[in-house]
């Protein structure tokens, strides 16, 4: 019972929140694109980008809401590097997305070192109103001594940054996009079949480039979320292997948005209950060493992709560079 | 923006094009430099004294472009069967373990030459089998080989790090690493070598691993070029659909290409461990497996290619180091943005100045563009 209490307690699925939050970001991020035929495995580079544009930016003006600016605009100019050479120039898009993740890596050390001397790092934001800070809901402490909803509404929904608050709100924003306008029909459209949609006389190349731009942005969102709101600053790799573990959420949610909730929120439960099961014996098992719970998304993800478990079927015409004359 | 690819003369494709790409890339990087305030032409200077301005200097640069060469090599072989190995970091990573365990269970009793021998197969059947799990459910279940790599990649990261604070670990101890080698897991130095060329030299960590590396560029250009099954992985490369129809068992192909690919990626392992540390620790790969796929881009997935590739990233990685003490702004990180635009240049955006340079040549030399010379202006 103890073990219950201490795998499902109020503390945890508050850190799965945490956690997920960025995941959630970066992997609709992945949803545009790769719904519009455009793989990107340069999420983990746009984010990192992001989260220095955005550390760096909060840091100079002082203001969390520059920072955010920042984020986004830095990461929607890897975006437009990625789609300028897998769009215009047809190049491979699994090598720009490494070459992407390569030099956002190593321009973020370069710049920050040369801007701020610090190793690397950007200075503390300890200034007022230079970090997203947690968000009080209204009524959450009139409401915290009323059992159960009271406590998840206090508990769990109550005090986030406003950028998580954004992460969940996307889920339903990119849902409704996708599956019901215009532009969200014409951008599934472009990924299962741009000859088509070329016979239809609607631009494939200005439709995939508006697809990165989406990715390129909400990338941004979560950079920014994780130098200026979860931590003060950026630090090397601080991303660390997030935005491949997005890229994983994003192949088991089969490229679907409320799928891809699901997938975030597993995953950052799976992050949550390793930190605090670190030590700690399962009923049953024993204690599990803290790495199974860190391989845990990539196992799954490989498990899920070999169709073991449904099938993952990826856009029709994904990496596929579109040409065309014939 | 509908120019069709025509045909030019060879040197243009493989000679001029990929020094145009890899030139612009190292000019990007020259506004980096400049943008944080240092000269490139000084960093330039610099990394090139720190690279070849000393025997040591060189003797690090080939040790680092020894890893260069096996994980280029493994990239290569899988992008002749149209196959793209992003795991080459995990399965360097993975196959320390074939280095490892014949090193620490038989260090005391065989010589080194026979320690290597078991090494040598134990690295590569390890970093195969890394491979041949992607491999498999590429060519069975159809999951797409590029997002299975990178997983195991990831996996990799979390088994050795397991393996490294528990199981391997001597008792009482607390870094995670095994315990040093003895003598009978020690590659011969090449010192020697670089003394034949007049350079004098206190030590250096390039080993026995760099002629190892050689040889498997050798075998790599036998395999591709004049053997049966290089044939067949270059038919799959170049059409799927032709080779199913001569009759060439896909499945086959692609789980034996990638565990040659793993198996290269794997044998890098040696280097670092048996002839440098002489010990297993955390994070010896420390990014080759992602320069094989800069290193493999630059030299067109051709050994002869690959060598001087592998080098240059050698010469970076050493006199990297040596600016970093020099200018304080500039550290080893700089490598990683050049890696990144050579990726970008060298790779993706490879005929970004294609259209540029089949203009140029059908107004200067109509009949090598394979055009009339009246046709030239259209």
């Amino acid at each position: 019972m103890e073990f219950f209490s201490l795998i499902f307690g109020l503390n945890v699925f508050d850190s799965m929140l945490r956690v997920s939050a960025p995941l959630l970001l970066a992997c609709l991020a992945g949803l545009y694109s790769e719904r519009s035929g455009v793989f990107d495995i340069g999420l983990e580079g746009k984010m990192l980008a992001g989260a220095f544009a955005g550390a760096s930016a909060a840091y100079v003006s002082g203001s969390a809401w520059v920072g955010l600016l920042a984020a986004v605009a830095a990461s929607v100019f890897l975006a437009l590097v990625h789609g300028f050479a897998s769009i215009t120039h047809r190049g491979n898009q699994i090598v720009s997305g490494v070459a992407i993740n390569f030099i956002a890596a190593g321009s973020a050390v370069i710049l920050g070192q040369a801007w701020f001397r610090q190793g690397g790092r950007t200075p503390s934001l300890s200034a007022e109103g230079s970090r997203f800070t947690a968000i009080e809901l209204p009524g959450a402490n009139t409401l915290a001594d009323v059992p159960v909803i009271g406590h998840i509404y206090s508990g769990l929904i109550s005090g986030h940054s406003v950028l998580v608050y954004f992460a969940f709100l996307m889920v339903p924003v990119t849902w409704w996009v996708l599956f019901r306008t215009r532009f969200g029909l014409r951008l599934r459209a472009v990924g299962e079949n741009p000859a088509a949609v070329d016979t239809a006389g609607i631009s494939v190349t200005w439709l995939r480039y508006r697809a990165v731009i989406c990715c390129g942005a909400l990338c941004g969102f979560a950079g920014a979320y994780l130098a200026v709101a979860q931590n003060a600053g950026f630090v090397k790799d601080m991303t660390a292997g997030r935005g491949f573990i997005a890229l994983a959420a994003l192949i088991f949610a089969k490229w679907k948005p409320v799928n891809a909730m699901f997938a975030c929120l597993l995953f950052g439960y799976l992050d949550a209950i390793a930190i605090v099961l670190q030590g700690k014996a399962i009923p049953g098992i024993g204690t599990v060493p803290v790495q199974v719970f860190q391989a845990l998304p990539y196992v799954l993800t490989v498990i899920l992709l070999a169709g073991f478990i449904g099938k993952a079927i990826p856009p029709k015409a994904g990496g596929v560079p579109y040409v065309k004359e014939r | 923006m509908a120019v069709p690819y025509a045909k030019l003369p060879a040197w243009v494709d493989y000679g001029l094009i990929p020094l145009i790409n890899l030139v612009v890339a190292f000019v990007v990087a020259g506004l980096v430099v400049l943008l944080v305030g240092e000269s490139p032409i000084r960093a330039a200077t610099l990394l090139l004294q720190g690279a070849f301005g000393s025997g040591e200097g060189i003797g690090y640069t080939l040790f680092y472009a020894t890893n260069f060469i096996f994980t280029g090599l493994a990239v290569a072989v899988a992008f002749h069967c149209g196959l793209f190995n992003i795991g080459g970091e995990g399965q360097a990573y993975i196959a320390g373990l074939g280095v490892a365990v014949p090193c620490l269970a038989l260090d005391g009793i065989l010589p080194w030459y026979l320690t290597f021998l078991l090494a040598i197969a134990g690295s590569a059947m390890v970093g195969a089998f890394w491979a041949l799990i992607p491999a498999y459910l590429q060519a069975k279940r159809g999951s797409h080989i590029v997002i299975t790599t990178i997983m195991f990649n990831f996996i990799a990261a979390s088994v050795m790090v397991y393996l490294l604070v528990g199981l391997l670990k001597p008792l009482g101890s607390m870094a995670p690493q095994t315990r040093t080698f003895l003598e009978g897991a020690h590659l011969p130095k090449l010192d020697w070598l670089l003394e034949l060329f007049g350079a004098s030299i206190r030590s250096t960590p390039l080993n026995l691993s760099f002629l190892l590396a050689l040889l498997m560029a050798a075998a790599v250009w036998a395999l591709i070029w004049r053997t049966k099954l290089g044939y067949e992985i270059r038919t799959m490369g170049f059409s799927p659909t032709a080779a199913r129809y001569a009759g060439i068992n896909e499945a086959r192909i692609i789980i034996i290409t990638m565990m040659i690919s793993g198996a290269l990626a794997g044998m890098m392992a040696l280097n670092p461990i048996m002839g440098d540390q002489h010990r297993l620790q955390l994070d010896y790969v420390t990014g080759a497996g992602f320069v094989g796929i800069a290193v493999a881009l630059m030299g067109r997935s051709h050994p002869a290619g690959i060598i001087p590739a592998a080098i240059l990233f050698g010469t970076l990685y050493q006199g990297g180091a040596e600016i970093a003490f020099e200018m304080p702004n500039i550290s080893r990180d700089m490598i990683v943005i050049i890696q990144g635009l050579v990726i970008l240049f060298a790779g993706a955006l490879e005929h970004m100045f294609r259209p540029a340079v089949q203009a140029a040549f059908a107004t200067l030399r109509p009949k090598s563009a394979g055009l009339e010379p009246e046709k030239a202006g259209g």
